[in-house]
């Protein structure tokens, strides 16, 4: 019998998704012996015409990483999507769009004049900006255009499973691989991770109590954190209660609150108003004006809620009437 | 050819308790208000979600009414403080998203404030109208 | 007849890179262009946001190198809150810094860059990979290579929360201190790499120095290039990985200048071209004038041999002697050949691994001591490291309460963004004449790329791992006329 076919891709990526297989170390070797590697940009040299030459669902499994903003990345998980069986969203970006998909609370034209107009070391005289086609004399340059909103996958192609993380954890991957081999599946959609919140498994929800209260978000700027206690008790925002556990609690053992990289928790539409409805009963002020300096001390709302999960959420992006004529 | 005036599409959670009843009252006072708002009742303020509403906004609402039953008179003691405490964080983290804040209200309503709905409802109106549509969704792909 | 050769290296640079090659109508090269073709706007995204998340945020950045995003970003922080770290978290950054790049330099020599000398670079292209590398230094070495890095990736794990993209430095020090049990196991770890990165130059040593026509590659005119070079060096001019002043010198090694972090703008800037989404920064003093090199072009390399083209030697005894050998070898300092990239990182690695084992031994780095509380208000601050890759440069603005108004970066592979430009054109020009296209072509464009070591992502060549390369020549008219194609099944 043929060894099942997987596949690697990666669309706007920061190569930590692939640096996290790499740490698979020895693990790996098994996954070599277990699987037919048909497509991996970064380790082997395939081309389009290979994968067009598969049969619809040819290949067993395609892992892709990083969120979808070019026709290029549109294109390519297409295609995947066409001759796979299953499609997996493999880290943080390709699951909910990740850190690269706070994009969408800027635009295109932001971004390329801070890049290349009014930043602080660009000498560029002639406001020249990178175009998708340029003469360079007789000869003809081309580069992808680059989207305005930056997608998570499933905005894209029909995701089966998704790996969350940024990066995913190894003992995850090769726990996702090995259910993979065996066909041991849970139901297609599901997050190969826990069913619950990462409070629930925190070695702080201890010293959670039931109920309690805080005045005002502290920063990390300026505080330090006890290095026991939750660090929503302590005053500093944590995404626990709004996150998918399973990631071994990393940040909180590096005494660091959780930005939310696992995604929301299961059932859960919007992470970031998830835990924003939690944060209902942590505030202690009964007037207006104490709200008012509570939501004051929390800085760059959408930023800090939306850490990881901006272009997958209720709302997508920034968008307003001014930007649009 | 006039244009056709803009009818802004509300959605409004209201506290059963009050504000769900104060809008009974404003209708079988025959009040005059506008019938732009569809009133979802909801067992307590409280029990809004920040999910709800921005799911709102983000599926066609162009405005967003949350009331409740006054500080100090919710059935469930906590409700509408939670809801207040929340209310400047969600209008802060919409404004960041380009939906301007005044799209969302809280008010509190009691039962008997029927008068008082009506008043908001109209308000509420008139502010989304000039504000113009929000359509989430053509706006977005707009930028897309 | 023009022809146009597309290479698409796939290489990891904030996005896939890409290679075009021009002929003349002799069949001669008359250009060619690297292009990035993605941008992610990190420095627009960020605005808004509390300075001090940057030091979690840039990490994504690159995956590859998150740890010197990391650390360009605390400092760039302490600089903003104008906090000094009390010295234990600043030996704890030092040591978590100096095991990133020992790991990190070990990963590109084993897995990456090194086969093509290991194994040597016509060997078949199936064993030109880690598994060829193994079989060449036996089992035994590839499993302590394994171990070593499992271990430092694993110790940084423990110290800094995640390995890949770490949690662990804030304005004025660190999230987490560490223990005397940890600091004694760490500090066998420490041994270890001490050992393995010696006993990697001898595999170096061995392998490629004792080969006659490996050291010719080396000096092979094709790979040089005179260009000024740009590291960071400590007080007495020393190689330092994680602080220091920024020291350029001359294609002919004496000093241009020599400046702090925060005079970084007078004399670095950036150029724009239209056809590519990165930037190719140059020295202010001598100016843009193209993709060329030699004293009056302003373009400069970075990363591990130019740190130590540009220092006064290296910081610890064992990485010194390594140093001087390096260079009585390589015929005096500065030494331009390309490939020696693979060599002076070894070196570096022997120095990281020193320094790890130093700062172990040094029992203040278990002190409780681990931050010192920002008071001031923010407003300016930069933050500049050496990553594997080169000189990374961090430059934020805040409003007084510390939400960023203006982010300036400039990352490793910048930098190095005209050289391999101009790496790549010369390799082509050395094998492509009159329209004839050697064989040879994408071998000696790969080995000029990789020296580099656009990043390491491309070191998943765990598996049958080669950098793949494909050259399409086209004739005038576009059709496709020849496909060369390297390491591909
Ligand atoms: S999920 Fe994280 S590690 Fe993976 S590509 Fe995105 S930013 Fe990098
Ligand atoms: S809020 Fe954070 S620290 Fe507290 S229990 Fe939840 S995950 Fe742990
Ligand atoms: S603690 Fe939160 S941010 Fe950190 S790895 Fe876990 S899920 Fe991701
Ligand atoms: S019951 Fe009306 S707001 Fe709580």
């Amino acid at each position: 019998m043929s060894k099942p076919k997987a596949a690697f891709y990666w669309c706007a990526s920061c190569g930590g998704c692939e640096e996290a297989v790499v740490d698979l170390a020895e693990a790996i070797l098994d996954v070599v012996q277990a699987v037919e590697i048909v497509l991996w940009p970064v380790a082997l040299d395939f081309k389009l015409e290979d994968v067009q030459a598969f049969r619809p669902g040819e290949i067993t499994v395609s892992f892709i990483n990083g969120s979808v903003r070019s026709s290029e990345h549109e294109m390519w998980v297409k295609l995947l999507r066409e001759k796979s069986q299953l499609i997996v969203a493999f880290g943080a970006c390709a699951h909910l769009g990740g850190i690269p998909g706070l994009a969408n609370c800027t635009s295109r034209d932001q971004i390329f004049q801070n890049k290349y107009v009014r930043s602080a070391t660009v000498v560029n005289p002639k406001n020249v900006l990178p175009q998708t086609q340029t003469w360079v004399d007789q000869y003809n340059l081309e580069l992808p255009e680059m989207w305005n909103t930056v997608c998570c996958l499933d905005q894209v192609i029909d995701v089966d499973y998704y790996l969350p993380g940024c990066a995913p954890p190894p003992d995850s991957i090769a726990k996702a691989v090995q259910a993979i081999l065996s066909g041991n599946l849970p139901p297609k959609g599901s997050v190969l991770a826990s069913e619950k919140s990462l409070c629930e498994t925190c070695p702080r929800n201890e010293t959670k109590p039931e109920t309690f209260t805080i005045d005002s978000f502290r920063r990390l700027a300026t505080d330090t954190p006890d290095p026991e206690k939750c660090f929503l008790v302590d005053g500093f925002v944590c995404m626990g209660p709004a996150t998918r556990g399973g990631c071994g609690e990393r940040c909180i053992r590096g005494n660091m609150p959780c930005r939310g990289c696992f995604g929301p928790t299961p059932d859960t539409l919007d992470q970031g108003a998830k835990f924003l409805s939690s944060l209902g009963s942590v505030s202690r002020g009964k007037t207006v004006e104490e709200a008012r300096s509570f939501a004051d001390s929390l800085a760059d709302p959408l930023g800090t809620l939306y850490r990881f999960s901006l272009p997958s959420s209720l709302l997508q992006r920034r968008s307003c009437n001014k930007e649009v004529s | 050819m006039p244009t056709e005036p803009f009818e802004p599409k509300l959605i409004g959670f209201l506290c059963r308790w009050c504000a769900y009843t104060g809008a009974d009252l404003a209708g079988t006072s025959r009040l005059q208000y506008p019938s732009n708002l569809t009133a979802i009742r909801v067992m307590c303020s409280g029990r809004v979600d920040p999910t709800f509403i921005i799911k709102a906004l983000a599926d066609g609402a162009d405005g967003v009414l949350i009331a409740g039953c006054h500080p100090g008179d919710c059935h469930y003691s906590e409700g509408n403080y939670r809801t207040q405490r929340r209310y400047p964080l969600l209008t802060d983290l919409l404004d960041q998203f380009g939906v301007e804040r005044e799209r969302v209200r809280l008010e509190w309503i009691s039962a008997s404030e029927g008068e008082r709905f009506a008043q908001v409802v109209r308000d509420l109106t008139e502010t989304v109208r000039a504000l113009g549509p929000l359509q989430w969704k053509q706006r977005r792909e707009a930028l897309a | 007849m023009t022809q146009r050769i597309t290479i698409n290296p796939i290489t990891r640079l904030e996005g896939h890179g890409k290679i075009e090659i021009f002929l003349d109508a002799a069949g001669d090269v008359e250009r060619a262009f690297f292009q990035v073709p993605e941008l992610r706007g990190f420095e627009t995204f960020c605005l808004g946001k509390p300075a001090e998340e940057m030091a979690t945020i840039t990490p994504r950045i690159c995956g590859v190198c998150p740890t010197a995003h990391h650390m360009a970003s605390v400092k760039a922080l302490d600089d903003l809150w104008k906090v000094e770290p009390p010295p234990t978290a600043k030996k704890l950054r030092e040591l978590a810094y100096n095991s990133f790049m020992f790991e990190d330099h070990l990963l590109h020599f084993y897995y990456l860059g090194g086969p093509d000398f290991v194994v040597g670079p016509v060997a078949p292209k199936a064993e030109r990979n880690i598994l060829g590398v193994i079989g060449k230094v036996g089992l035994e070495v590839a499993r302590k290579l394994i171990q070593i890095r499992k271990d430092v990736r694993q110790m940084l794990e423990t110290m800094m929360g995640k390995v890949i993209h770490p949690v662990f430095g804030l304005p004025g020090g660190v999230s987490k201190g560490m223990t005397e049990e940890e600091r004694a196991e760490y500090l066998k770890i420490a041994e270890r790499a001490v050992e393995f990165a010696q006993f990697s130059l001898t595999v170096f040593d061995s392998i490629v120095l004792q080969n006659d026509k490996l050291l010719d590659l080396i000096f092979d005119e094709a790979y040089e290039h005179k260009t000024y070079y740009m590291g960071l060096v400590d007080k007495k001019g020393r190689v330092n990985f994680y602080d220091g002043d920024v020291r350029v010198v001359y294609p002919n090694g004496k000093e241009l200048e020599k400046f702090s972090p925060w005079e970084y703008r007078e004399h670095i800037a950036e150029h724009v071209e239209p056809w590519s989404y990165i930037t190719f920064p140059y020295l202010k003093r001598v100016g843009w004038a193209g993709f060329v090199d030699g004293p009056s072009s302003g373009v400069y390399r970075v990363a591990p041999l130019a740190r130590l083209n540009v220092c006064e030697g290296m910081a610890t005894p064992l990485a010194q002697a390594e140093h001087d050998r390096m260079y009585a070898t390589l015929g005096g300092k500065p030494a331009h050949q390309t490939l020696a990239f693979h060599w002076a990182r070894l070196v570096e690695a022997l120095q990281a691994a020193e320094r790890m084992r130093e700062l172990l031994m040094d029992s203040e780095i278990t002190g409780r001591e681990i931050r010192t509380r920002p008071t001031a208000t923010p407003q300016e601050g930069v933050g500049i490291v050496e990553a594997p890759r080169g000189t990374l440069i961090h430059h934020y603005w805040t409003d007084p309460k510390g939400l960023l108004t203006i982010v300036n970066l400039i990352v490793a592979t910048n930098h190095n963004a005209a050289p391999i430009a101009m790496s790549v054109e010369k390799a082509a020009r050395a094998s492509i004449k009159h329209g004839e296209v050697d064989e040879g072509l994408l071998n000696m464009v790969e080995m000029a790329f990789r020296a580099y070591d656009p990043c390491h992502a491309c070191a998943t060549h765990t598996l049958p791992g080669q950098m793949p390369l494909r050259a399409r020549i086209h004739d005038h008219e576009g059709h496709l006329i020849r496909v060369l194609c390297k390491d591909g099944p």
